[in-house]
C-alpha cells in the first residue's frame, strides 16, 4: 500500500487534512470569528438602545443586524464552537484512532464555511436579511430584499455541512469506540453529542425542507405562503419550529456535556448519578420534539393545542432539574479547584436555572400574551444561550486548551475575563426582565423616553461594554498565553482528570493512540490511576497504523455549493453581469464533478510504519 | 483495519460489511435515510395541507390519471425487485449476473423517469397545471419532483458505479457501495409508494 506522508507546505496541509484535531481547531478559529462578528452586532444595537430616540442605527440596518446576529450566534458561532471539541474531543475519549468518515468530517467543515460566507456575502449586494432569524412569512417574502435571498441559501448550504458531521459522529461513536468502552462507560460529553447528532438529523432535515420552500417561493414564485392562491402562512411557523426548538437543545446538550466533564475534574469525585444523567439527556431531547408549538401560542392554533404544548413544555424542566441535582451533588464534598474552567462551569449551574425558571414561565400560555415578543423573552434566551451555552464553551476551552494546543491559558488573566464577564452578562440580561415585564417590544429599533424604560436600557448596554472587555482580555491572554503561557508538552494529563483524552501524549500524534486502550470501567483513566500504574493498558500489539489521505476535494465540493447558491440569488438580481445559469452550471459541476472524483477514485490511505509508532513511543518514555 | 480481512479463500458471505470501513458506510447510510425520511414526511406535511389550496387551478381529482401512475409504480417496484437480485448475486459472488441486474435497474429506473416527465409536461400543456398555478400545484410538483430529482441522483449514481467497476469484480472496496446504492434505490421506491397514496389515490379519490 501507499507509502508514508511525503512532507506538504503549511498551508496545503490545512486546506487538504481530514486530521478530526486539525478540524476541530478549524472549527474554532472559524466559529470565533463569526462570534466577534456577531457580537459586534450585538455591541451596536445595544449602543443604539442605550437612550430614547437615538439615531446611531438606521430602522433599517438594525434589523439587518438582529437579523444577522441571531443567526450567526445561533449557526455559524455556537455550533461550530462545539462542533470544534466535539472533533477535537470525541475520537481522544473513545480511545479511537480517527473518526468514521475522515473526508466527509472535512467536507462538513467545508460547506459549513461556504454556507457561512455565503450568508455574509449579503453585505455586499445591498445588505444583509431583516425579517429576523426566524424568516417568518410573509415578512421574509419581501421581494426587494435581496439579503432574504442569502438567507434561505446560506443557511441551506451551511446546514448540509452539519448534517453530515452529525451523521460522522454518530457512526464514529457506534462503530470506533476501544474495546471495553461500553455505551453506559461513554464520558457525557460523548453522550450529549450523540443525542444532539440525533437531533441534528432530525431537526436539521424539516429546516432544510422548509427553506427549500421558502426559497421556491421567493426565486422560483411558488404559492405555497399565497393565501390568494390557496396558500398558508403558518406552515412555515410549524415548519420553522419544529426544527427550531430542538435546535436550542442541539445547542445546550453538548454545553451540558462540557458541564458533566470540567465538574468532577475539579470536584475530585466523579460524577453523582451517570445512569440517571444519560437517561435525562435522551428524555430532554425527546421531549424537545413535542414542544415546538409553545412559539406559537398567539398565533391563534386554540386553546387545546396550547394547553397540550404548555405541558409538555413543562414537563422538560424534570429532567432538567435531575442534572441540574447530580451537578450540585457532584460538588457536594468534594475537593474542589476553583480555577477559570471550574468558574465558568459553577457559575454556569445557577445562571441556567435562571434562564429555565422564566422558560416555564413562558410556557404558561395564557401568560405568554402578556410577555410574547417583549424584551422578557430576549432575557429568556440570553440566559439560556449566554449563561448556558457561552459559559459552557468557556468552561471547555480554559479545560481543553492545553490538550489542544500545547500551553494552557493564563489563569490571572482567566479570572480577570469571567469576573468582568459574569457582571457584564447579568448587568445586560437580568434588567430585561423588568423592560419585558414593563411593555417593551423585542425587535425594536428604537424607544420613547420618559416611559420608565431609559435606566434600564443603558444599564443593559453597559453592562455589553464589560462583556466586551472580558472577550478583549479574552484576546489578550490567547495572544500572551501564546507567547508566555506554561507549556505542557509532555505533560499528558496537566489537570490531574478522568478520561481518555488525558491518556494521550501531549501533543497528540496524528494517530492519536499507538496502541488502542484497553477500557476496564467508567472514568478509564482515573480508575488506572486507582486500581493499575496510572496509564492505560493497550489492547493490541505495537503494529503498522492505517491513515487515511489527505484531499482537496472538500474545497472543491464547497465553492461548488458557494456557486450553486450563489446562482440562483443572482437570478432574482436586478442586472447580474453574466447570465445566472452559468454561475449554477459552474456550482454545479465543482459540487457534483468533485463528488463523481471521490467515487470513481479509491483512496486506501496509507501506513506509519511500526517503526515510526517505536520511535515516537520510546520519545514519550512509554512503550510497552 | 482496513483491508485486514483475509480474501484469500473467497469473498466472506457479507461483503459489504466485512470491514469497519463497510460497516461505517452501512451505518451511516441507515441514518442518512432517516434524515431523507423526515425531510420527506415534511414535503408530504406540506403537501396534506395545500393539497385543497387550488386556487383558480385544476383540482387533484380533474387532473390525475391512475393508469399512468399504475403503470410507473410497477416499473418502480420491478426496479426494486431487480436491485434486490443483484444483490443476491453479489453475496454469492457472481459478478456478471449482479452487474446484468443493476443495468436492468437502471433501465427501468429510466423509463420510470420518462414516464414521469410525460405527465408533468402533459399536466402543463393540457391543463395549465404549472409550477405556479396554485398552492395545490406546488406543492405537488415541489413533492413529486423532489422524488423525481432523488431517481436521477440514483441513476447517475448507479451508472458511475457500474461504469467505474465494470471490469474489477466483487471486491470487499466496492461490496459496500453497491449495497448502499441498493438501499438508497429501495428508499426512493418505499417513497414512491407514500406518494402513490397520499397523493394519486387520495387526490383521484378526491379526498
Ligand atoms: C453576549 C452578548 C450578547 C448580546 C449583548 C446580545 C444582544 C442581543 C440583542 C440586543 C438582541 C435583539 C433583541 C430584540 O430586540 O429582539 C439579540 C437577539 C438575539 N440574540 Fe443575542 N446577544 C448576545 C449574545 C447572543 C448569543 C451568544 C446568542 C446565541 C448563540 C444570541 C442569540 C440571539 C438570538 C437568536 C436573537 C434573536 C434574533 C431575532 O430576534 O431575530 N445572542 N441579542
Ligand atoms: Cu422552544
Amino acid at each position: 500500500m501507499a507509502s508514508y506522508k511525503k512532507e506538504k507546505g503549511v498551508v496545503w496541509d490545512w486546506l487538504t487534512t481530514v486530521d478530526h484535531k486539525k478540524l476541530g481547531i478549524m472549527y474554532l478559529i472559524a466559529g470565533t470569528l463569526f462570534f466577534l462578528k456577531a457580537g459586534l452586532m450585538a455591541v451596536f444595537m445595544r449602543i443604539q438602545l442605550i437612550m430614547p430616540d437615538n439615531t446611531f442605527l438606521s430602522g433599517q440596518t438594525f434589523n439587518e443586524f438582529i437579523t444577522m446576529h441571531g443567526t450567526i450566534m445561533l449557526f455559524l458561532a455556537a455550533t461550530p464552537l462545539l462542533f470544534a471539541f466535539m472533533n477535537f474531543v470525541i475520537p481522544l475519549q473513545i480511545g479511537a484512532r480517527d473518526v468514521a468518515f475522515p473526508f466527509v468530517n472535512a467536507l462538513g467543515f467545508w460547506i459549513f464555511l461556504s454556507g457561512g460566507l455565503l450568508l455574509s456575502t449579503s453585505w455586499f449586494f445591498g445588505g444583509g436579511p431583516d425579517a429576523g432569524w426566524t424568516a417568518y412569512v410573509p415578512l421574509s417574502l419581501n421581494e426587494n430584499q435581496l439579503g432574504l435571498d442569502f438567507y434561505v441559501l446560506g443557511l441551506q448550504v451551511s446546514g448540509i455541512g452539519t448534517l453530515i458531521s452529525a451523521i460522522n459522529f454518530l457512526v464514529t461513536i457506534i462503530n470506533m469506540r476501544a474495546p471495553g468502552m461500553t455505551m453506559m462507560r461513554l464520558p457525557l460529553f460523548v453522550w450529549t453529542s450523540f443525542v444532539t447528532s440525533t437531533l441534528i438529523l432530525f431537526a436539521f432535515t424539516p429546516l432544510a425542507a422548509g427553506l427549500a420552500l421558502l426559497m421556491l417561493e421567493r426565486i422560483f414564485d411558488a404559492q405555497f405562503f399565497n393565501p390568494a392562491a390557496g396558500g398558508n402562512v403558518v406552515i412555515w411557523q410549524h415548519i420553522f419550529w419544529i426544527f427550531g426548538h430542538p435546535e436550542v437543545y442541539i445547542l445546550v446538550l453538548p454545553a451540558f456535556g462540557i458541564i458533566s466533564e470540567v465538574i468532577p475534574a475539579f470536584s475530585r469525585k466523579r460524577l453523582f448519578g451517570y445512569t440517571a444523567m444519560v437517561f435525562a439527556t435522551m428524555i430532554i431531547a425527546f421531549l424537545g420534539f413535542m414542544v415546538w408549538a409553545h412559539h406559537m401560542f398567539t398565533v391563534g392554533i386554540g386553546p387545546v393545542a396550547n394547553s397540550i404544548f404548555a405541558i409538555a413544555t413543562m414537563t422538560i424542566a424534570v429532567p432538567t432539574g435531575i442534572k441540574i441535582f447530580n451537578w450540585l451533588f457532584t460538588m457536594w464534598g468534594g475537593k474542589i479547584t476553583f480555577n477559570t474552567a471550574m468558574l465558568f462551569a459553577s457559575s454556569f449551574v445557577p445562571t441556567f436555572v435562571l434562564g429555565g425558571v422564566t422558560g416555564v414561565m413562558l410556557a404558561m400560555a395564557p401568560v405568554d400574551y402578556l410577555y410574547h415578543d417583549t424584551y422578557f423573552v430576549v432575557a429568556h434566551f440570553h440566559y439560556i444561550i449566554v449563561g448556558g451555552i457561552v459559559l459552557a464553551l468557556f468552561a471547555g476551552l480554559f479545560y481543553w486548551y492545553p490538550k489542544m494546543f500545547n500551553h494552557k491559558l493564563n489563569e490571572k488573566l482567566g479570572v480577570i475575563f469571567f469576573i468582568l464577564f459574569t457582571i457584564g452578562f447579568h448587568m445586560t440580561f437580568f434588567v430585561q426582565h423588568f423592560l419585558g415585564l414593563m411593555g417593551m417590544p423585542r425587535r425594536v429599533y428604537t424607544y420613547l423616553g420618559g416611559q420608565g424604560l431609559d435606566e434600564f436600557n443603558m444599564i443593559s448596554t453597559i453592562g455589553t461594554f464589560f462583556m466586551s472587555a472580558a472577550v478583549i482580555v479574552l484576546v489578550i491572554n490567547i495572544v500572551y498565553s501564546a507567547i508566555k503561557g506554561e507549556r505542557v508538552i509532555g505533560v499528558n494529563d496537566p489537570w490531574d482528570a478522568r478520561t481518555l483524552e488525558w491518556a494521550t501524549p501531549t501533543p497528540v500524534p496524528e494517530y492519536n493512540f499507538a496502541q488502542t486502550p484497553q477500557v476496564r470501567s467508567l472514568d478509564p483513566l482515573f480508575y488506572e490511576k486507582v486500581h493499575g500504574d496510572g496509564t492505560m493498558k493497550p489492547a493490541e500489539p505495537v503494529d503498522d497504523i492505517h491513515m487515511p489521505n489527505g484531499s482537496i476535494l472538500p474545497v472543491v465540493i464547497s465553492i461548488g455549493l458557494y456557486f450553486l447558491g450563489f446562482g440562483l440569488i443572482m437570478l432574482e438580481m436586478e442586472n447580474p453581469m453574466l447570465s445566472p445559469w452559468i454561475v449554477v452550471a459552474l456550482g454545479g459541476l465543482l459540487t457534483f464533478g468533485g463528488m463523481a472524483l471521490r467515487s470513481l477514485n479509491d483512496d486506501h490511505g496509507y501506513h506509519i510504519p511500526k517503526s515510526v509508532v517505536k520511535a515516537d513511543l520510546k520519545k514519550q518514555g512509554g512503550g510497552k | 483495519m482496513a483491508g485486514t480481512v483475509d480474501t484469500t479463500k473467497g469473498l466472506p458471505s457479507h461483503p459489504e460489511r466485512a470491514t469497519l470501513e463497510g460497516k461505517n458506510k452501512f451505518l451511516g447510510f441507515w441514518f442518512f435515510l432517516g434524515g431523507e425520511t423526515i425531510m420527506f414526511a415534511t414535503f408530504f406535511g406540506t403537501y396534506l395541507g395545500l393539497r385543497n389550496g387550488i386556487g383558480d387551478g385544476p383540482s387533484s381529482s380533474e387532473l390525475f390519471t391512475l393508469p399512468l401512475v399504475f403503470l410507473m409504480t410497477m416499473i418502480l417496484l420491478t426496479s426494486s425487485m431487480t436491485s434486490v437480485f443483484a444483490m443476491f448475486a453479489m453475496k454469492k459472488n457472481k459478478f456478471k449476473q449482479m452487474m446484468a441486474w443493476m443495468i436492468v435497474t437502471v433501465v427501468l429506473g429510466m423509463v420510470f423517469l420518462g414516464l414521469e416527465i410525460y405527465e408533468f409536461q402533459h399536466y402543463v400543456h393540457d391543463y395549465e397545471f404549472g409550477f405556479t398555478t396554485s398552492a395545490f400545484s406546488s406543492a405537488f410538483y415541489t413533492l413529486v419532483g423532489l422524488h423525481g430529482a432523488h431517481v436521477l441522483f440514483g441513476l447517475g449514481w448507479i451508472t458511475l458505479l457500474i461504469v467505474r467497476n465494470i471490469r474489477s469484480g466483487i471486491t470487499l472496496t466496492n461490496a459496500p457501495k453497491f449495497y448502499v446504492a441498493s438501499l438508497y434505490w429501495h428508499f426512493i421506491d418505499v417513497v414512491w409508494v407514500f406518494i402513490f397514496t397520499v397523493v394519486y389515490l387520495m387526490g383521484a379519490g378526491g379526498y
